[in-house]
């Protein structure tokens, strides 16, 4: 085995011995959630029987060691368990609540990643000069606003004043066709382009000019290349590491944080489930939640690992 | 000029011209454009229902973790869902009345302890099968049975025995209670097949639309039930998607996304109803927003620090400011005039001398401390620093304390002796003084112990006589006014909003907002 081998092995199982620790802070926070399950379920009026009989039927009268095993045996076998408040199977009811906010995801990924590195070369291409501040300025400008306001503002402008697109995403239905999908998340995709695009194009921006101090780069420039050609073949692929890694954290986010944007346009996603479940103390939905959230994390951050692992020559080409 | 605005009005209900044209036309002919409005929305009626179309309608109040089990059934979205694919055995009807949905007829028995319900004849449930009486027997025995975790149960703890005879249902009480009709049209106690005993949540009723698809907390997806029996049910098919978020279900509205929705915040219902094509509905209720008193702790244990305290507060400053307008003066009782036996009482109005005088009198010369929080209802804080003001302006000192809504309802409400709060209606007053100011209520939430006042209320429901009746419920009143520890300076209105696309609103329509949730099945889409 190379060395990038040993890599990969080693930072996938890091990868996994952390999520074993995530599941142990998950089950133990919602564990220590105030209020005992059954009695949440049952409310003020639940008699002491009807409370015992509960407990008995969701098995927390046994101690939390033989539970949390008997848990992470079901999530190792791919069985999330049952939701406590509707009786049904997590994994069917979250398959597809988690490919609706892949779906949200992802449009907005391929929006926001080609365009903020394009903006991020811009930058480099008019350092300090008027392009430059603008787009700097701008997207700053729009990370700094919550989602939810940016939200409410789009919302209104484009699709109530001058309805180019749907102001929420009730249209949305997993069986219409490709483009009333895309109509109804089109403000959505928006809000969270504007959100993650300055951390992304700041971190191309000051990735490339770092490179741009090399002597290389100089070469380039002095046997004739134009600068724009010089950013893209030279000094891109070398910081190709930086900029992925914060592109992953940003895929992260799209995955993991988009409750806010998802329960303001009504999107039927994975936020508004976890919200809904938090509220009703539906705990397993929560866990699971929890930990599929806590999995794209982990995951996307060792791809992220991996790609600079490779992208580095030094270790593609061992001496 | 009359039946030159009649002849317009025709116009537009045959669509030949635009309401806004119409609007325009009366307006020259010395309308206001409110009467204009008002005029047009009787000519479309009479113009007559349309079949057909499908009707949109965008909801707050929806969960992932909703039920279809109507016995579970706990806020707007699944009781409008619950109340499109079935019926209870008797609904409100537009004059504070009742009228039989699967029940054609009932009558009780002198004593008001044995009720008869006559199931109507001919009706059947969409899968199908005939209505029973021993459906409707099963349906109120699930619902009272001891595992029951029915929201009605507490309606029907009274209940002795139930079962059916031919095509009948006899309900036994324990004891007398002549407004059991008006507790069995609680829209949890939807009646299924074999009470839903089978299965809860199989959404099989008689009501006049089909459950055809839903995705719990996202939309439901109904179409109209050919075999219906009533005539209630134009839409073809009726569309219920949720949107919690109060600014998106607007937006919707305004879009076309939806045509009609509920819960208009009262803040910005007057910014909605600008818009040229949308209607905001805003209908008084029996729903109202608090100041509670423990009557037993100090210093409200004292009957002229409560009445201090009552004339201190300037109830139209409420109305104006807190609910913008939309709502009405309170009278320091639960009930107003959407209870059927209701009796006008002097209004009690905000009077700084009074106060002072009382507020002397008790001789407590401390502050007042209140507590609040946001969730107790929707601008208590507000309501709260008004009610400093304006007992300020009677020498009366008050703190208050801002408490976090998480726990509100468990550490504050019904715990600390004077906070504020709210309680919704109830159809009958016998329900809204069980509930909360009979001394052994469940939600005593005044702390309220008035010997008379409890004779009062058990002597009134076995009373069938309907002007003695009133006579106790008004000198119940008067005691609670008086002696109780409610302050209560508003009732607030429903704000709902539909888009012209739609007609057939109806106003007044007593119950909950939404016409009572009968407006998807009482609108129609205009072509």
């Amino acid at each position: 085995m190379g060395p990038i081998g040993k890599l990969l092995v080693q930072r996938i199982s890091l990868g996994l011995l952390l999520l074993f620790l995530v599941s142990i802070v998950i089950f133990a926070g919602t564990i220590i959630l105030p209020g005992d399950v059954a009695q949440q379920i049952l409310g003020q009026s639940a008699t002491p029987e009807a409370l015992a009989n509960l407990r008995a039927e969701l098995g927390v009268d046994q101690p939390p060691l033989e539970r949390y095993f008997e848990w992470l045996g079901g999530i190792v076998q791919g069985d999330l368990g049952t939701s406590l408040a509707s009786g049904q199977s997590i994994n069917e009811i979250v398959g597809r609540r988690f490919a609706n906010t892949l779906f949200l995801a992802g449009c907005a990924a391929i929006v926001a990643v080609p365009f903020a590195i394009f903006l991020g070369l811009l930058a480099v291409r008019y350092q300090e000069r008027w392009p430059d501040k603008m787009i700097s300025a701008s997207t700053l400008t729009t990370i700094s606003m919550p989602e939810f306001v940016i939200g409410y503002i789009l919302m209104f402008i484009l699709g109530v004043q001058l309805r180019w697109f749907s102001p929420t995403a009730v249209g949305f239905r997993p069986d219409a066709d490709f483009f009333t999908r895309l109509e109804a998340i089109a403000i959505p995709v928006i809000v969270l382009t504007l959100v993650v695009l300055a951390h992304m194009m700041r971190m191309t921006r000051a990735a490339i000019l770092n490179v741009m101090q090399s002597a290389y780069i100089e070469t380039a420039e002095l046997k004739g290349l134009s600068s724009f050609t010089v950013i893209r073949k030279h000094a891109f692929p070398n910081a190709i590491s930086p900029v992925v890694n914060v592109v992953m954290l940003n895929l992260a986010y799209l995955v993991v944080g988009v409750v806010v944007v998802e329960v303001v346009f009504v999107y039927p996603g994975m936020g508004q489930f976890l919200v809904d479940a938090v509220t009703k103390r539906d705990i397993p939905v929560v866990q699971a939640c929890g930990m599929i959230f806590a999995a794209i994390y982990i995951g996307l951050n060792l791809i992220a690992d991996v790609v600079s692992i490779i992208a580095n020559p030094r270790l593609r080409h061992p001496k | 000029m009359s039946k030159e605005l009649d002849f317009y009005a025709a116009r537009v209900a045959k669509g030949l011209i635009t309401r806004r044209e119409f609007t325009g036309k009366a307006m020259a002919l010395g309308l206001s454009a409110t009467a204009a409005s008002t005029l047009l929305g009787s000519a479309v009626k009479a113009a007559g229902p349309q079949s057909g179309g499908t009707l949109r309608i965008g909801a707050q109040g929806g969960s992932s973790s909703d039920s279809l089990d109507p016995a579970l059934a706990a806020s707007f979205v699944p009781t409008q869902v619950n109340l499109l694919w079935g019926e209870p055995l008797v609904s409100l009807s537009d004059d504070g009345g009742l009228e039989g949905r699967v029940a054609e007829s009932w009558e009780g028995s002198a004593d008001a302890t044995v009720w008869t319900f006559k199931v109507r004849q001919g009706i059947t449930f969409s899968n199908g099968q005939s209505v029973t009486a021993a459906d409707i027997a099963a349906t109120i025995e699930r619902h009272a049975g001891e595992e029951s975790q029915s929201g009605a149960l507490g309606l029907l703890r009274d209940v002795k025995d139930v079962r059916a005879e031919g095509d009948s249902a006899i309900i036994t009480l324990n004891n007398a209670n002549a407004d059991l009709p008006f507790y069995l049209q609680d829209y949890h106690i939807v009646i299924q097949p074999n009470g839903g005993k089978d299965d809860p949540t199989a959404a099989i009723g008689t009501g006049p639309y089909i459950l055809k698809d839903h995705e719990m907390g996202v939309r439901f997806v109904f179409e109209k039930n050919p075999n219906y029996w009533g005539d209630y049910g134009y839409a073809g098919t009726i569309e219920l998607l949720v949107i919690n978020d109060n600014t998106a279900r607007v937006a919707a509205l305004q879009s076309g996304q939806v045509d009609i929705i509920d819960r208009v915040p009262p803040r910005t219902a007057g910014l909605v109803g600008r818009a040229p094509n949308i209607n905001v509905h805003s209908e008084p209720s029996a729903g109202h927003y608090v100041f509670i008193m423990h009557c037993n702790a100090a210093p409200f244990d004292n009957v002229d620090m409560r009445l201090a305290l009552k004339h201190g507060i300037n109830r139209q400053e409420m109305v104006d400011k807190i609910l913008f307008g939309y709502g009405s003066v309170g009278n320091d009782t639960p009930i107003n005039s959407a209870y059927p036996f209701y009796t006008e009482f002097e209004q009690r109005e905000y009077d700084p001398d009074k106060a002072k005088f009382h507020f002397d009198k008790s001789g407590f010369d401390g502050t007042v401390l209140l507590r609040t929080s946001d969730n107790s209802f929707p601008g208590a804080p507000d309501a709260a620093a008004l009610f400093q003001q304006s007992l300020g302006a009677a020498g009366i000192p008050m703190e208050i304390k801002r408490e976090p809504n998480d726990g509100y309802w468990s550490e504050v409400w019904n715990a600390q002796p004077f906070c504020t709060s709210y309680w919704g209606g109830r159809p009958v007053q016998d329900q809204m003084f069980s509930t909360a100011y009979l001394s052994s209520a469940d939600w005593n939430d005044t702390r309220f112990f008035n010997e008379q006042f409890d004779q009062l209320l058990i002597a009134a429901r076995g009373e069938l006589d309907t002007a003695k009746r009133t006579q106790m419920y008004a000198d119940m009143g008067t005691i609670l006014r008086d002696e109780g520890g409610l302050i209560c300076p508003m009732f607030n209105d429903f704000i709902d909003a539909s888009s012209d696309k739609l007609a057939g609103w109806v106003s007044g329509v007593p119950g909950f907002g939404f016409m009572n949730n009968s407006a998807p099945m009482r609108m129609w889409v205009t072509s």
